[in-house]
């Protein structure tokens, strides 16, 4: 076990480094970054004022070296746009995504796991058909249309939940709805195709032969057993849903890290772009990590691969 | 010849596998009606200049906003007109171009890289797959939506750029895909033979992989092009993608915001349009794996 462990520790920090230095090399795609910051008024010596002021001057291997060894410390650089510390601001905007990435995976495991279960007990009944519906059609939802569709009804319309900002939860119900929603569908077909595979083995048939009672059957042979994957599905999910909460939090005026994003996108403020890339990165690399190592703990047999 | 219509034969030899699989194609219907709605908007995009009632681009300040005919409106405007007086309905019809042209397109790109990244790691197995299965860790760990949102800003935004931005980062599940089934079929006996003969490995991984993968290929081809519709259509309601005047649906429905208020048919329209496309897309990849690979279902 902690053979695996620190094989698997060892892979995540490697694409933690390689993530890193694709970040930061997004920087030089436009040419010259010197040239993107100054804008297309300003001067030859005005960019080269620019080029010694932040360094790229430099040969690149060693500006991402530099950029890096801070980056480990905590220090992002500053925002050319804000003219703040990175970190700072990103730190203040994350709770507003975290909380956003945990109601949505909690939304999303609460009704696509009772779901999935449901279907796969009565494989094709009305209720498998619903889920099956339910998870087609998220596929294909454009969660920006769906958060709209949602404002137009809940927040115009019946006026029941305010159309945007963060201050109270009411503001979090449309946004988690749309986010859960995103992540539903492929955590209930697993769910749904575990537990059929799981009611099909033998030692079901030998817990129904002992006389068991169908709900102990159910919960305590069956779902533990299903619910194993979905674990780590749910883990990669999260990490999903942060990267894309940049979407559901522009639609809502969410002020979390994903706005942010694409503010600072918009703005050319490099910096904060390229933090965020790696920090929510680092998010997913963590949250892939935690689901792999709590897998291996609960199911012996992934230990080996 | 036989004549395989012969009833007596019939019932002693079965239908052939021809038989059982247009048997199972036309019983499938999630895939029929899938299939339908991809044909009949895919001809719409191709003949959307003769379809298209007026120019997507022609802009008319007299006649803007007007409702669609099921909502008070005129038959010279079926579905309304946007904020610019210009027909909605022909704007939707020319989107249908650049939605499909965008997923096709970049599911070749994401397609051929993935793939040859996938058959090389699941034939070669060793050093081969190892950096592989690294660079698929590694591209899953970049947020896609993030990553091509700030390409796109650095490079501009075009149809060109998204398509290709697009293409080189969804390339992941077909890696994913065609590596497992390369590792499926790479010990069968067909290729053990092709291999005693002296076959090269060009021909063994073009004439017996490939024809034995190219199932699964084609159902991650249609999954990835409806992932790369809604990406871009996410990119350029975010402002970062296809640029204005273009027709995208995504943009559409940006432009509509902020009269949604008053006129959410504005909003309701272009993505209800792209639901549609995206949900029959789905529908007819879901149904070819149901046919041809049902064991990969999940």
């Amino acid at each position: 076990m902690l053979q695996f462990i620190l094989k698997r520790l060892g892979l995540a920090i490697l694409v933690a480094f390689t993530v890193s230095f694709i970040s930061f090399s997004l920087l030089f795609l436009s040419g010259d970054p010197a040239a993107a910051l100054a804008g297309e008024t300003a001067s030859g010596e005005d960019i080269e004022a620019l080029r010694k002021l932040y360094g790229f001057d430099r040969p690149m291997l060693v500006q991402y070296g530099d950029w890096l060894f801070s980056a480990l410390q905590g220090d992002f650089g500053e925002s050319y746009y804000f003219k703040l510390p990175v970190a700072s601001l990103i730190a203040e905007r994350l709770s507003v995504t975290m909380l956003l990435g945990v109601c949505g995976i909690s939304f999303a495991l609460l009704t696509a796991v009772p779901l999935g279960v449901a279907a796969a007990i009565r494989p094709n009944s009305l209720i498998d058909r619903v889920a099956l519906f339910l998870s087609v059609a998220g596929q294909a939802m454009p969660s920006f249309w769906f958060g709209l569709i949602l404002i137009v009804v809940f927040a115009i319309q019946l006026g029941w939940l305010p159309p945007s900002g963060a201050s109270t939860w009411r503001h979090f119900v449309m946004p988690t709805i749309v986010l859960g929603y995103y992540a539903m569908p492929a955590i209930m077909r697993l769910t749904r195709a575990g537990m059929l595979e799981v009611l099909n083995s033998d030692y079901i048939r030998t817990a129904r032969a002992k006389g068991a009672p169908e709900m102990r059957v159910m919960f305590k042979h069956a779902l533990r057993n299903a619910i194993i994957p979905v674990v780590s599905l749910a883990a990669v999910q999260m990490g999903f849903m942060l990267g894309g909460s940049i979407v559901v939090e522009s639609i809502f005026a969410l002020h979390g890290a994903g706005f942010l994003a694409w503010e600072s996108i918009g703005r050319n403020d490099l910096p904060t772009v390229q933090a965020l890339i790696l920090i929510f990165s680092m998010f997913y690399i963590v949250f892939t990590f935690l689901a792999d190592v709590l897998n291996a703990w609960l199911d012996p047999r992934m230990r080996s691969s | 010849m036989t004549d395989m219509t012969d009833p007596l034969l019939q019932e002693i030899t079965g239908p052939t596998p021809g038989q059982l699989l247009r048997k199972r194609v036309f019983g499938h219907q999630g895939l029929l009606i899938g299939a339908i709605v991809v044909a009949i908007l895919a001809i719409i995009a191709l003949l959307a200049p003769l379809l298209a009632p007026h120019d997507p681009y022609a802009q008319s300040l007299m006649d803007r906003m007007q409702p669609p005919v099921f909502l008070g409106g005129t038959w010279e405007h079926p579905l309304g007109t946007d904020h610019l007086g210009r027909d909605y309905l022909s704007r939707l019809i020319y989107g249908a171009r650049v939605s499909l042209m965008i997923g096709v397109i970049a599911a070749v790109i994401s397609g051929v890289i993935g793939t040859a990244m996938g058959v090389a790691a699941g034939y070669f197995g060793g050093k081969v797959d190892a950096v592989v299965t690294f660079l698929i860790n590694v591209r899953l760990a970049m947020p896609v939506v993030l990553v091509a949102l700030a390409v796109v800003a650095i490079l501009g935004g075009s149809l060109t750029v998204v398509i290709v931005v697009l293409g080189l980062l969804l390339w992941d599940r077909f890696a994913v895909v065609m590596r497992a089934s390369t590792l499926q079929v790479r010990r069968r006996e067909y290729v053990a033979a092709a291999q005693a003969i002296g076959a090269s490995t060009p021909r063994i991984l073009l004439t017996e992989i490939m024809p034995n993968i190219v199932n699964n290929l084609i159902v991650v081809v249609t999954l990835e092009m409806a992932h790369a519709i809604l990406l871009e259509a996410a990119l350029s309601f975010l402002g970062l993608g296809v640029q204005p005047p273009t027709p995208s649906w995504g943009l559409m429905v940006s432009e509509g915001k902020n009269m949604m208020l008053f006129e959410p048919w504005l909003v309701l329209i272009p993505g209800a349009v792209l639901f549609l496309l995206v949900l029959a897309i789905n529908l007819m990849g879901d149904g070819l794996r149901d046919v041809t690979a049902p064991e990969n279902r999940n």
